[in-house]
């Protein structure tokens, strides 16, 4: 029997029992739709980190107490801005250094407050990490030399305390102390659920002067070029170290912070799509039961197509097609479903979704494999059928 | 008793040999069933000759169906030779046996065995899928065939769309759209009513006058059996006659039956089963051995008298 023939046959007994195939195929089609958006979602959100890890500004060196490890706990800081100074002379740079101290606060403008991050930081943050102002001015040495009480607020802050007022030159109580206002942050929009623009930057000697404290708790430095990054870091760490030989520091690269977040989505992705790929077996096995019924069901056919002269490789080709366009008329199937769902989310919702080739690829690919491989058993059994038997069966 | 020419046969006038359509050399088959064995046909000689009309008959259980799978190369003896179409089926395997199928036999059976939702023209064009003739090609020669069963404007309907003579005739072409040297019809007249029946059963003989196809089918009517130009009964899982051979049945040793119980014969016969064609009050229908095929109980009592 020729190729094109057995095709032909195999397509005229799906169509035969629509509904049966069309049931068998769902499972199918879930399956490769299940593993399309999920690797969609797992990919997109990677690349969304990435993105925004990368948009941080370039060639950046975060140097904080403790070590950068999933599932440790964070060090209470010993650094002060004297350390902050130390850092500054490996460096060379001043322009080149920004630091952080951060806490929750509330701040207050009129009747309106907002629970926000408040963070003490040098006048360099906007050189050293990529921040853009869309109102007002950014602070200036002349602010955090002299402590002086003003804010630059985050748009989000900015639209809870002024919704129908602009806040530059307004009055914000941060922790119950008065700032005025200076400038209002560029949106950056939201990152693993966490709004971005939901902070408000002062002077760090205002913000120390506010908590009482001499802490500091990050420094970042933007290395003048790429290749020195490394070296410029265990410099910077064993000056530190020297001066606080009890605590130890890290100095983690944008490099570094990419590869472990990878590293972690990477797992992530690989574990959405390991759970949709086994919803794609249950669908395989689905069609290799639905294939055993039908060879059941078929058996008078078989008997008499084997009378007539099919050879039992013939009949063997014959069901074996039948499973695989179930599963590859279901795995295309499944793939536009997935497509058009990922597409949809990501849309529609704030989680990220990216279509990747390799995903439709492996999962086209699995459902023909699927079909293949819980096809052949059916396949040989029906193949095998005693005609004198077969056509005996009621 | 394997004399190459059967009595009464329209030799061959080039050769005066003619080779047969199929041979069978003291073939038997035995069933297994749960570890015992169950003899079906114990050691069967005969030789279907091109153009030949050969009825079948016997009791319920006598292994006539057996006997046309064997013949018909669906099935394998378990002893003995059996050649169709010049090949020993003991050498040929499963794709070989049913390529020769394809190329040497055609099949009639009781139940029609159409493919449902399918259409007559490729119902009977469904053997030449198997030969990799065109699709076209294919439409065309089942259309013919369709046509000389008397179905031309029946092409296109479904099984399900026809009466039951309609169905053994698209049964019929498909069985010969091949050219087969040999049709096999298992009582293909046992699900049709008497009418219907008489005619389907006249188109099988006036294929097989006019294409010179080999005929050979069951019957449990002593009327068909009596028209065919051949006859040989079964009983038992051997022939005890054979028109073509008169004299070798009565020589054939009664060894086969020997010290075997009548209830173990006629335990098979006392099923139930829907009689077709004449009742039990013909004894005496035909000739020789082939008396009463249809017969059951009044053939078990009378059989040592009808076979000596
Ligand atoms: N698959 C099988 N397994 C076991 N025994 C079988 C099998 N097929 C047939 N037999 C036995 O072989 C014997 C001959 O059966 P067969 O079908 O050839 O009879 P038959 O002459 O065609 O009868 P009928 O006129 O009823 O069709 C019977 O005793 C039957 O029970
Ligand atoms: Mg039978």
């Amino acid at each position: 029997m020729r190729v094109a023939e057995a095709w032909r046959v195999a397509l005229d007994a799906l169509r035969a029992n629509r509904l049966r195939s069309a049931l068998t195929m769902l499972g199918v089609i879930i399956g490769v739709a299940s593993v399309v958006l999920l690797v969609a979602i797992g990919t997109g959100t990677k690349q969304k980190v990435e993105q925004q890890v990368e948009g941080l500004g370039s060639n950046l060196l975060l140097v904080v107490p403790g070590r950068i490890e999933v599932g440790n706990a964070p060090v209470v800081s010993p650094l002060t801005l004297k350390d902050v100074d130390a850092v500054t002379r490996v460096v060379g740079d001043p322009d080149r250094v920004a630091v952080t101290v951060a806490s929750g606060a509330t701040a207050r403008a009129g009747a309106r407050s907002d629970f926000t991050t408040v963070q003490g930081v040098l006048e360099t943050t906007p050189a050293v990490f990529t921040r853009s102002l869309a109102r007002g001015r950014y602070l200036t040495g002349t602010d955090v030399d002299t402590s002086r009480r003003v804010a630059v607020l985050g748009d989000s802050v900015a639209r809870a305390l002024f919704p129908d007022r602009d806040p530059l030159g307004q009055q914000v109580a941060l922790a119950g102390v008065r700032f005025r206002v200076i400038g209002v942050f560029a949106p950056l929009g939201q990152s693993l659920g966490v709004d971005r623009d939901d902070e408000v930057h002062v002077p760090v000697t205002a913000a120390q002067r506010l908590w009482g404290t001499q802490r500091v708790d990050g420094i970042a430095v933007k290395a003048p070029d790429r290749e020195r990054i490394d070296e410029l870091g265990e410099r910077i760490v064993a000056e530190l170290n020297r001066r606080h030989p009890d605590t130890e520091f890290s100095a983690v690269t944008q490099q570094q912070i990419l590869g472990v977040l990878g590293d972690i989505l990477g797992v992530l992705t690989g574990v959405l799509a390991a759970i949709a790929g086994i919803s794609l077996l249950v669908g395989g096995v689905g069609v290799s039961n639905i294939m055993l019924v039908s060879v059941r069901e078929r058996t008078r056919e078989i008997g008499l197509r084997k009378a007539v002269g099919a050879r039992p490789r013939d009949i063997g080709v014959q069901f074996l097609l039948e499973a695989v366009l179930l599963t590859t008329i279901g795995g295309l199937t499944g793939m536009a479903l997935g497509v058009g769902t990922a597409l949809l989310v990501d849309a529609l919702s704030p989680i990220p979704a990216a279509i990747t080739w390799w995903s439709l690829a492996l999962a086209f690919g699995v459902s023909a494999v699927v079909g293949i491989v819980f096809g052949v058993v059916p396949a040989q059994r029906a193949g095998r059928l005693d005609p004198v038997v077969a056509l005996r069966t009621e | 008793m394997t004399e190459p020419v059967a009595a009464g046969s329209r030799g061959d006038p080039s050769t005066g040999e003619r080779v047969a359509a199929i041979e069978a050399v003291d073939v038997s088959r035995t069933y297994q069933l749960d570890g015992v064995s169950v003899a079906a046909l114990r050691g069967v000689s005969l030789t279907v000759q091109p153009g030949d009309y050969v009825a079948l008959v016997g009791p319920s259980g006598s292994g006539k169906s057996t006997l046309m799978h064997l013949l018909g190369g669906l099935d394998r003896p378990t002893g003995g030779r059996l050649v169709i179409g010049g090949r020993d089926v003991n050498t040929l395997a499963p794709p070989e046996m049913a390529t020769l199928r394809n190329e040497t036999i055609g099949f009639v059976f009781q139940a029609f065995y159409l493919l449902p939702r399918t259409s007559a023209v490729e119902n009977v064009a469904l053997p030449l899928v198997y030969r990799g003739v065109s699709a076209r090609q294919r439409r065309e020669r089942a259309a013919a065939m369709l046509g000389r069963v008397g179905l031309g404007h029946r092409l296109d309907h479904r099984p399900n769309q026809m009466s039951g003579g309609e169905q053994q005739r698209v049964a019929i072409a498909r069985a010969l759209v091949t050219e087969p040297t040999v049709l096999l019809a298992d009582e293909p007249t046992g699900n049709l009513d008497s009418v219907t029946g008489a005619a389907v059963l006249e188109l099988l003989e006036q294929l097989n006058a006019e294409s010179g196809v080999a005929l050979v089918m069951v019957t449990h009517d002593q009327e068909v059996a009596a028209r065919a130009h051949r006859r040989i009964t079964m009983r038992d899982g051997v022939v005890v006659a054979d028109s073509a051979h008169p004299h070798s049945v009565h020589d054939r040793p009664p060894s086969v039956d020997h010290g075997r119980p009548a209830t173990l014969i006629s335990a098979p016969s006392a099923e139930p089963r829907s009689a077709s064609g004449s009742g039990p009050g013909h004894p005496s229908g035909g000739s020789g051995g082939a008396a009463g095929a249809t017969g059951r109980l009044p053939r078990e009592v009378e059989r040592p008298g009808g076979a000596a």
